[in-house]
């Protein structure tokens, strides 16, 4: 059925197709036309918007690190720079060839390929990472002069943490390190992600911990144009970073040198307070450890050693170990029977040598007691019976209701991460803190132990050292500091004032009495010994903690295995009519408090008023003290 | 004067004779935009543009001289030569990005998909003015045979973009012949219940483990971009995206010569070849882009107007389609940029670089030139 056409009716139908054709071609343009409008009219804010956001980049400028300085400007902890080899691993084809060309120049030890493996996992692809830090300037220069080899890698400039006296003081000045997933996690909590955009560092321990914000500066930004490989092309603006503040301490580091080298091998605790102020002049835990192992990511195998001690270095003793405070206890035992009345500074008693209680014989170190204990007697002797009965006439309410003000068994609010509450024993916290029934119930026998420091009385030796020192100012409480100042990049110093937490009233004649009978404690009493010769009044009582009760044996101190020896106490204050330190010192496993911990008091002392130092730690040279706490 | 310089004046006369001005002057004005839009996409391939232009145009006078009946003569030879290079391809071709286009015949690397650009509509244009007066049924369906096999051969490369352009060029020669709409409605019907039904159930079928049998895997994946551009933002949706940011944000003016910034801080994918229409809808902004719109309106009237008046249905189908497929190009390429099309690797005629598509079309235009002289030349 083919229709065949004569070449007229062809050429008219062509010229219908051509129309056809046409209005199809002008449909099409019509079209793009239209979608050229709608780009170009209606939506062009919208695909501006879009082209800027991607041509502009904001990168963070990373603020220069506060330093920390004691009270005197001594630097403990600074930046320097110094020279790093990074690799941008985007830019690098074959990683591991790069590395081991790269080694051949300039030295790369294992740890450094682990430590850069260990980075590169955590960062993005187009991050330079570090592959060697803390070039010298011949290694700088063997590898500028074969840069070309290594398209991808280069040599910059860097600011590095540096804590220039090592492991003094590392509990206080803590540590920075780089930035995991939880602390991004804890600043995204903040909603301070854009302040670190481009910190690879954050306080992780002590002071570097807890003056995060202060120390870390404002980020700033600089405004670059980037191209499609997000490299920048050139810069638009800049808002240049705030570096961050500086801080000074109320911290004395020479007084804290002489007070851990006091400690020698020991593990202790010890932390000084100036009481008008509630800073703290020093505080140490022993053993310490190297802050600057943390810097640049701590290697496994120091961790291990840091980690796996038994001595745990790590641990910050100072503000996280409670410890019975035994009869450093005594003193504010004192205080308390006079303040509620249950004692007056008339009373006395008869000390038979024990203090029956509920068919049990509560013993006095003394065979045969004090003889007539008042309460200047009790504490120079540390006469057990005496408190027994004190404790039992209070009972443990009313002990709690004192002990609890000056900040028995809570947090004093120093300013450095990580410290603990304590125990301050009570029917009350029994019952929180046991579940089963029977275990909740509080025993008077109970109360007779507490008299003493002992039984489940667990304080910090800050609590220990702070409540003295509000004891010493007519009961004024301070929060406990280690800054005083905080100076910011426009050079504005900002004090931290002390922050008084409350008064506690007390009869100043009790005060007095308590306080002449703590002088004499170091005149004629257990610490008598340490402070022979001393040219200043000081006032101090010793403590021994029981780490290891002997049922019904004596506890003689050789037989005992050295980890289950007794820890040693010892606070003091001193000049003793207007202190101007007030300190709280713990011995692990010391033995009697007047052996170990009361010559590390006197050493510390010692310098703070007549800045004399020893030569030698305070050893166990006091061995023929009396041992009649 | 002598035999020798009248003999040369008369090619000469020939040669300046076969030039159309208005062609000439549309050609010139596009390559010259070309060359401006060069100097700001990329200024280091000014040089070899300009020698690319000057073949083309070389190749475009010579055509141009030829008599359009000595040009349909070559169809048949060209049209098998081309077809046996294709099946070569097919079978002894060079792989390059996955897919094999080029035949190394010893000199020179060829591309024979490129030949049947032309081959095509001058084969089909030549056999149906040899079935002029007869033209029916079985004509149509021989006309449909030799459009098949070949597009075929370069659907299997594969490479979707020329065999969309070689399948249009045979097509418009069969439309402008005369094909019955009874038969062009059903497929136009079928073609666009089809696309209609890839869009609307875009979601269902582009899920990654749905096999789509008639199309590439990478024909699937273009397709299923332009559904949804931010579905592979990184990857070909990435093209697409940063070519609409970079038109819409030309804005009505442009944002300048040299001064785009999807251009310059290298956003723009292809910014020299296939995506260069959004270089210059970035930099000269809406103004540019009409400009442009015009110029090759101008082309395809110039074009019509010379089908319309050639002087043998021969010339007539092979004007037709030609302009057509001129046509082809431009949509096909400013549609794919500006996201209304899916991504096709189809040129902007005249403008896009590289020589063998610019000698090709301009080989196009030289047809045209040719129909319109053999028009002259028989009223004088």
């Amino acid at each position: 059925m083919a229709e065949f056409r004569t070449p007229d009716q062809d050429s008219a139908r062509f010229r219908r197709r051509v129309a056809v054709a046409a209005l199809f071609v002008l449909v099409c343009f019509g079209l793009l036309a239209l979608r050229f409008y709608y780009l170009q009219v209606k939506r062009h804010d919208y695909y501006l918007t879009r082209a800027e956001d991607n041509r502009i980049a904001l990168l963070p400028t990373v603020p220069k690190r506060g330093t920390i300085v004691d009270r005197n400007g001594v630097v403990l902890a600074r930046n320097y720079a110094a020279y790093t080899l990074e690799i941008t691993p985007s830019r690098v084809g074959d990683l591991e060839a790069t590395i081991d060309g790269l080694s051949e120049i300039v030295p790369i030890e294992p740890r450094d390929r682990r430590r850069f493996r260990k980075i590169l996992e955590e960062s993005r692809n187009f991050d330079s990472v570090p592959i060697r830090t803390r070039l010298s300037d011949e290694e700088v220069a063997r590898f500028v002069a074969q840069r070309y080899r290594f398209p991808g890698v280069e040599v910059q400039a860097r600011l590095f943490r540096d804590y220039p006296l090592g492991a003094t003081a590392s509990h206080i000045i803590g540590y920075i390190g780089r930035i995991n997933q939880r602390d991004v996690d804890r600043i995204e909590e903040r909603g301070e992600t854009a302040n670190y955009r481009g910190s690879e560092y954050i306080g992780k321990a002590g002071l570097e911990q807890s003056y995060e914000a202060e120390l870390h500066g404002q980020t700033g930004f600089e405004q670059v144009e980037v191209n499609a490989g997000g490299r920048a092309v050139r810069a638009l603006a800049r808002s240049p970073a705030v570096p961050g503040s500086d801080l000074e301490l109320t911290l004395d580091i020479e007084l804290q040198k002489v007070a851990e080298a006091a400690f020698g091998k020991r593990r202790g605790a010890l932390v000084a307070i100036e009481p008008e102020t509630g800073g703290v002049l020093a505080l140490v835990s022993t053993p310490t450890f190297d802050p600057n192992l943390f810097v640049e990511g701590i290697s496994t195998q120091d961790w291990k050693e840091l980690n796996d001690s038994p001595d745990h270095p790590l641990l910050n003793r100072a503000i996280f170990s409670a410890y019975p405070p035994g009869s450093t206890f005594k003193p504010f035992m004192a205080l308390a029977g006079l303040t509620t009345g249950k004692r007056t500074l008339g009373y006395a008693m008869a000390d038979p040598g024990y203090f029956n209680f509920g068919g049990h014989r509560f013993m006095d170190d003394r065979v045969g007691g004090h003889g007539m204990v008042d309460i200047h007697k009790s504490i120079v002797v540390s006469c057990n019976t005496f408190y027994y009965q004190l404790a039992n006439d209070l009972g443990i309410d009313a002990i709690a209701g004192f002990m609890g003000p000056l900040g028995f068994g809570a947090r004093t609010g120093i300013d450095l991460p990580g410290e603990a509450e304590g125990v301050l024993p009570s029917p009350e916290w029994k019952r929180k803190r046991f579940r089963k029934a029977e275990l909740q119930r509080w025993y008077g026998g109970e109360t007779i132990s507490v008299g003493i420091g002992q039984g489940y009385n667990a304080y910090t030796p800050v609590q220990l050292a702070n409540a003295l020192a509000a004891v010493v100012n007519d009961g004024k409480l301070f929060r406990p500091h280690l800054v005083r100042n905080v100076l910011d990049a426009h050079g504005v110093k900002r004090p931290v004032a002390p922050e008084p937490l409350r008064t506690i009233s007390l009869n100043p004649a009790h005060v007095a009495a308590v306080r002449s009978a703590m002088v004499d404690v170091n005149k004629s009493g257990t610490g008598a010994r340490a402070f022979r010769g001393a040219p200043y009044e000081v006032g101090g009582k010793t403590g021994t903690a029981q780490v290891f009760s002997l049922k019904g044996g004596k506890y003689v101190e050789g037989r005992v295995s050295e980890r289950l020896r007794d820890h040693s106490w010892f606070i003091a204050y001193a000049p003793a009519d207007k202190p101007k330190i007030a300190l709280a010192v713990l011995v692990e496993n010391g033995g009697f408090g007047a052996q170990s911990a009361a010559p590390i008091a006197r050493r510390v002392i010692d310098y703070h008023l007549l800045k004399s130092r020893a030569d030698q730690p305070a050893d166990e040279d006091a061995d023929a003290v009396e041992s009649d706490e | 004067m002598s035999d020798y310089s009248v003999h040369l004046l008369e090619v000469v006369r020939r040669l300046l004779r076969a030039l159309d001005p208005v062609l000439l002057l549309v050609l010139l004005t596009l390559m010259g935009y070309a060359l401006v839009i060069m100097g700001s996409a990329s200024p280091e391939r000014l040089d070899s543009q300009l020698l690319h232009g000057a073949i083309a145009l070389m190749t475009m006078w010579v055509v141009a001289a030829i008599p359009p009946q000595r040009l349909l003569g070559m169809a048949l030879p060209l049209y098998l030569l081309g077809t046996v290079l294709l099946v070569g391809v097919d079978l002894f071709g060079e792989v390059s990005k996955g897919a094999r286009r080029w035949l190394d015949i010893g000199v020179t690397r060829i591309q024979p998909s490129e030949l049947m650009k032309i081959a095509m509509p001058l084969m089909l244009a030549w056999f149906f003015q040899q079935r002029e007066g007869r033209i029916g049924l079985r004509e149509f369906i021989v006309a449909g045979l030799m459009l098949v096999v070949p597009v075929g051969l370069i659907l299997v490369q594969p490479d979707l973009g020329t065999s969309v352009l070689v399948a249009a060029a045979g097509f418009y020669v069969i439309f402008f012949a005369g094909l019955s709409w009874k038969l062009i409605v059903p497929v136009a019907l079928v073609g666009i219940v089809g696309i209609g039904s890839i869009v609307a159930f875009g979601d269902t079928i582009c899920q990654p483990d749905v096999d789509w049998k008639v199309m590439r895997e990478y024909q699937k994946h273009r397709v299923c971009t332009l559904l949804d551009p931010t579905q592979d933002p990184l990857g070909k949706g990435f093209h697409i995206i940063q070519s609409t940011i970079a038109i819409g944000s030309g804005g009505i003016t442009g944002k300048g010569w040299q001064n785009g910034t999807q251009t310059h801080l290298s956003f723009l994918p292809e910014r020299h070849t296939d995506f260069i229409f959004a270089v210059l809808s970035e930099e000269f902004g809406l103004v540019g882009t009409l400009v442009l719109l015009a110029t090759y309106l101008l082309l395809l009237v110039r074009g019509f107007h010379i089908a319309l008046v050639a002087p043998t249905l021969g010339t007539r189908l092979l004007g037709g389609a030609i302009t057509m497929i001129f046509f082809t190009y431009a949509f096909v390429n400013m549609g794919m940029v500006s996201g209304i099309l899916p991504v096709v690797g189809v040129p902007l005629p005249f403008i896009s670089y590289g020589g063998t598509a610019l000698v090709t079309l301009c080989l196009g235009v030289g047809i045209l030139m040719s129909i319109q002289r053999s028009r002259i030349s028989k009223q004088t």
